[in-house]
Formats: structure tokens, C-alpha cells, sequence
């Protein structure tokens, strides 16, 4: 589904990404982690087209992508949310899922009740909590048609009943044949619903693998999950 | 001779509510914070006066008044809105001296300082002005309240409130900013066009900042992204302005006082109430 072969980027004397290589296969939810600065947004920022890399190559569904601007990356059938959420905070949640795909009430109401997000469509996004904008911004990322979904933690900032909601969320659009890309530090959640784990450290892929093995390697265990 | 001052004022009123709306257009609904948006209205001014003083037919004049502004507004736009934030405004700002420098200094097309006076009227009759230019009023501001509600005029909002999420969901930001400088612009000329029609005289003065400052007062106070709020934030404005002539004994005083009062207002409402009277986001 999608692919990065040796991608790097510095900022100024900072090399945020270096050589990173991995693949994201099909109908999977990947997760990726690694401590602070070790480059995940970076990977995010470049497979969506708000940063050009310095070098590599970026492929979706076998089309090279590499330094497309980001709308013409989204169009190509990626999607994404962000770290801190991004609604379009003066706009009514109706307005914010018609930016997304132009589609009817009813469709709307399926897609938010998909996210339990129970809320009229007439409401103002600010006056949603900080919670519920990260549902409505995931409806959004949904609604839009996609190929594979770029997930920035997910779990950042809401309670736990709507951390349970987003993995059985997540689990059922993996039965619906979408493929999820995420960036997570909750690890309970990282190894409760992943199929492979990619570790980034210093910009560079550390390991990628099943949970299981993810958790019992040495490497891994040194930089990022501590023994 | 009241209703002769009436018709003038609720011609100038009519204007202003053309000019503010089509601001709010690019400022209010788009987040781009044009500070050169009277210049336009200069060159739609500018260009009416000279094609009808060439012989042109008013009609003909009207409409590539507001043609050819939007088509300036369009290549300066292309060229600007990747500017960031304070950037794209201190630019457009520097587009006001630039057309002030133009204006006096390109004697053989504009008489530079003299000006171009005896530009022929659209319509001799002042009442039946005030009617014609209600008229273009109404169909501007049904064009704006149909492309406020439209999935472009959506678009806009969404490049306001947050432009990266914008582009991540597929929109051509760039190319939806320069559609709203084009739109905006386009009105600014036509309104720049009947201006200068009622007034039949214009030289470079119609481009300086006090201007300005009185049109960004009135979208300010009836507050942005609302052309209901436009509406409203010219007539209040406009009847307080105008009320100041009774309050200020002295004549000479009146200018001077008219300003500092706006600026009063403003600064008032940029503290109190930053969404002015209508407007759906803050300033």
C-alpha cells in the first residue's frame, strides 16, 4: 500500500528522518513508535506533503508521491489527522464533513455515529470538547475518500472511555478493508490492536515486527520501552 | 436640500456597503488580511474614469472597471498569498504607496496630482443614481450571501480557520486564495466604478490610508465573515459619522474629529467585543 525507501530530511544542522525504509501493507493497522524527536510526525508531515523530503522515495499503491504538494497527495487517496487537532474551529460540524466529501445528512450522521460522536450537525465545532473535536476530526479524516489513513496519536488528550471507543473504532475499519497508519505512545493500545510495529530512533527505522516481537527485543527495550 | 443631502449620503452608504461586503469576502471569510483592498477600488475608479472620458459607453466602462481590477488583483494575489501571516499584509500594504506613486506620477494617463475631472455621470438624475446603484447593491450582495452559502465559499472558510487541514483534505489552497483576491477585487473596481460616477472627479487621494481606515472600521464593527454584519457596520457607522457634523460646532474640526471618533470605535470593539455585531470569528 505504501511504501518509503530511504527518506531523509534535516532541518537546518537537524536530521529529522534519516534513511527511513518501510512498508505498510494492505488492510493492516501499523503503528509507529519511538521517543520524542525520533522522527514520526517528520515521516507523517512527508507521506502527506507538508514536508518535502530531502531525499528518497515515497509510493502509494505503487505511484511514486514523492514531493507532491498535500492536496494533490490527499486526492491520490491519503488522509490524516494531526497531533493537535485541526477542525475548522468556526465552521458547524456538517460544514467541516462537506469539506471532506460533498455527501448528504444522512451519510453524515452514519459516519459521526461510526466515530460516537452524537452531536447535531448544526453545532459549531468550538463548541465541541477537545475530545470530541479529535472524533469530529477523525469523521472528517474518514469521510474523505482514502486509501490508506495517517493516524497522529490518536489517543493525545481524551479520557479513556473515548481511548476504548477509538480502538474499537479502529478495529472495525481494519475489518472494513482500510489500512491505518498511526503514531501512538500508549502502548497497551499500540500492542491491544496493531498487526506490525515499526520503532523510529534518531530518524532511522530501529525495528519493524509483530507486537510480540517488538516488545521482547533488546534494541527496542534500550531506546524507547526502557527495561 | 435635505433630500438632496439624503440622496448623497444613502448613495455614499450604498457604496460602502458594496466596497466593505467584497472586503469581507477575502478578509472575513478567507482570513486574508488585505491591507491594499482600497487600492483596487482606486483602480476600478481610475479605469471607469478613463475609459468613459476615452468615449467609452458607461455600461461597457462599469463592467471592465471591475474586469480589469480583479485581473490586477488576481496577478498581484498569484504572487502574494503564499505569504504568511504579517508578510502578505505588510506587502499589500506597500501596494497602497505603490498606487499612490503610480497615480501621480503617470501624468499622460492620470494628470498625476490634477487629477481627471468632468467624468461624464451614469445617470444625470441623483435620486434615480441612488436607485441604479441600489440596484448593483442588491445584486452584488445576492452574489455574496449565494457564494458565502456555496461549497467555495465553504472552502474559504475552511483556508481561514486553518489552511494545512485545508490542503490535507484534498482543496488547492493556493488556488482557491487567489480565487478570493480575484472575487473581492472584482467587486472593489465595480464599486470603485460607481464611486467615481457620483463624484465625477478623481485623483490620487482615493488611495490614501484615512480611507482605508474608515472602510476596515465599518467591516470590523458589523463583524467579520458576516454580510449581514457589513451591512449593518456601514449604516451605524455612517449615521454616527455623519451625526458628528451637528455635535462639532467648529467646521474645520469636523474632519479631524470624524477620524478620531473611528478610531475610538474600533479600537473600542478590537478590546470589548472583537467580534463586532454580527461577525462569526474574532479579528
Amino acid at each position: 500500500m505504501l511504501s518509503l525507501k530511504n527518506v531523509s530530511k534535516s532541518f537546518g544542522g537537524v536530521k529529522a528522518v534519516e534513511r527511513c525504509s518501510f512498508e505498510v501493507e494492505e488492510c493492516t493497522i501499523t503503528s509507529l513508535i519511538g521517543p520524542n524527536g525520533a522522527g514520526k510526525t517528520t515521516v507523517f508531515n512527508i507521506t502527506s506533503g507538508l514536508t518535502k523530503p530531502d531525499s528518497g522515495t515515497i509510493k502509494l499503491l505503487g505511484k511514486n508521491i514523492t514531493g507532491m504538494p498535500a492536496y494533490k497527495i490527499a486526492q491520490s487517496g491519503i488522509s490524516r489527522t494531526f497531533q493537535i487537532t485541526k477542525v475548522f474551529k468556526n465552521l458547524t460540524i456538517r460544514d467541516n464533513l462537506l469539506i471532506a466529501k460533498r455527501t448528504n445528512d444522512t451519510e453524515m450522521n452514519r459516519v459521526l455515529e461510526s466515530v460516537y460522536l452524537n452531536k447535531p450537525l448544526d453545532t459549531i465545532a468550538s463548541e465541541l470538547s477537545y475530545g470530541q473535536q479529535r472524533l469530529l476530526e477523525l469523521a472528517r479524516a474518514l469521510s474523505m475518500p482514502h486509501n490508506l489513513l495517517l493516524l497522529d496519536e490518536p489517543t493525545a488528550g481524551v479520557n479513556p472511555q473515548i481511548r476504548q471507543e477509538l480502538k474499537s473504532i479502529l478495529r472495525n475499519l481494519r475489518k472494513e478493508g482500510k489500512t491505518i497508519l498511526l503514531i501512538e505512545h500508549d502502548m497497551d493500545f499500540v500492542m491491544d490492536i496493531s498487526n506490525t510495529v515499526i520503532v523510529l530512533n534518531e530518524g532511522r527505522v530501529l525495528k519493524t515486527g509483530k507486537p510480540k516481537e517488538i516488545v521482547k527485543d533488546k534494541k527496542v527495550l534500550e531506546a524507547y520501552l526502557g527495561k | 436640500m435635505i433630500t438632496d443631502f439624503f440622496i448623497s449620503f444613502s448613495t455614499y452608504v450604498i457604496i460602502y456597503i458594496i466596497i466593505v461586503s467584497s472586503f469581507n469576502i477575502s478578509f472575513g471569510f478567507t482570513g486574508l488580511v488585505n491591507l491594499g483592498h482600497m487600492v483596487f477600488f482606486g483602480i476600478g475608479a481610475y479605469t471607469s474614469a478613463i475609459l468613459t472620458l476615452h468615449g467609452m459607453p458607461w455600461y461597457f466602462a462599469l463592467i471592465l472597471a471591475g474586469l480589469f481590477t480583479s485581473l490586477i488583483g488576481a496577478a498581484i494575489a498569484a504572487i502574494t498569498v503564499r505569504l504568511k501571516g504579517d508578510y502578505f499584509q505588510i506587502v499589500t500594504l506597500g501596494l497602497v504607496f505603490i498606487a499612490i506613486a503610480i497615480s501621480r506620477n503617470w501624468i499622460s494617463l492620470t494628470r498625476g496630482a490634477l487629477g481627471l475631472p468632468g467624468i461624464p455621470p451614469i445617470i444625470k438624475d441623483n435620486f434615480n443614481y441612488m436607485l441604479f446603484t441600489f440596484l448593483v447593491c442588491v445584486i452584488c450582495l445576492a452574489f455574496f450571501y449565494w457564494l458565502t452559502k456555496s461549497e467555495t465559499g465553504k472552502i474559504f472558510q475552511a483556508i481561514r480557520d486553518d489552511e494545512t487541514a485545508a490542503s490535507i483534505l484534498g482543496k488547492n489552497t493556493y488556488f482557491y486564495k487567489v480565487l478570493s483576491i480575484t472575487i473581492s477585487t472584482f467587486f472593489a473596481g465595480i464599486a470603485g466604478s460607481l464611486f467615481v460616477h457620483f463624484i465625477k472627479f478623481v485623483d490620487p487621494s482615493i488611495f490614501d490610508l484615512d480611507f482605508f481606515v474608515i472602510i476596515l472600521t465599518m467591516l470590523v464593527a458589523g463583524g467579520l465573515a458576516s454580510i449581514t454584519g457589513s451591512i449593518i457596520g456601514v449604516v451605524s457607522l455612517a449615521i454616527t459619522s455623519e451625526a458628528l457634523r451637528f455635535v462639532v460646532v467648529n467646521p474645520e474640526l469636523i474632519g479631524p474629529v470624524r477620524h478620531m471618533s473611528l478610531m475610538l470605535i474600533l479600537i473600542l470593539i478590537l478590546i470589548y467585543r472583537p467580534r463586532g455585531i454580527l461577525g462569526k470569528v474574532n479579528v
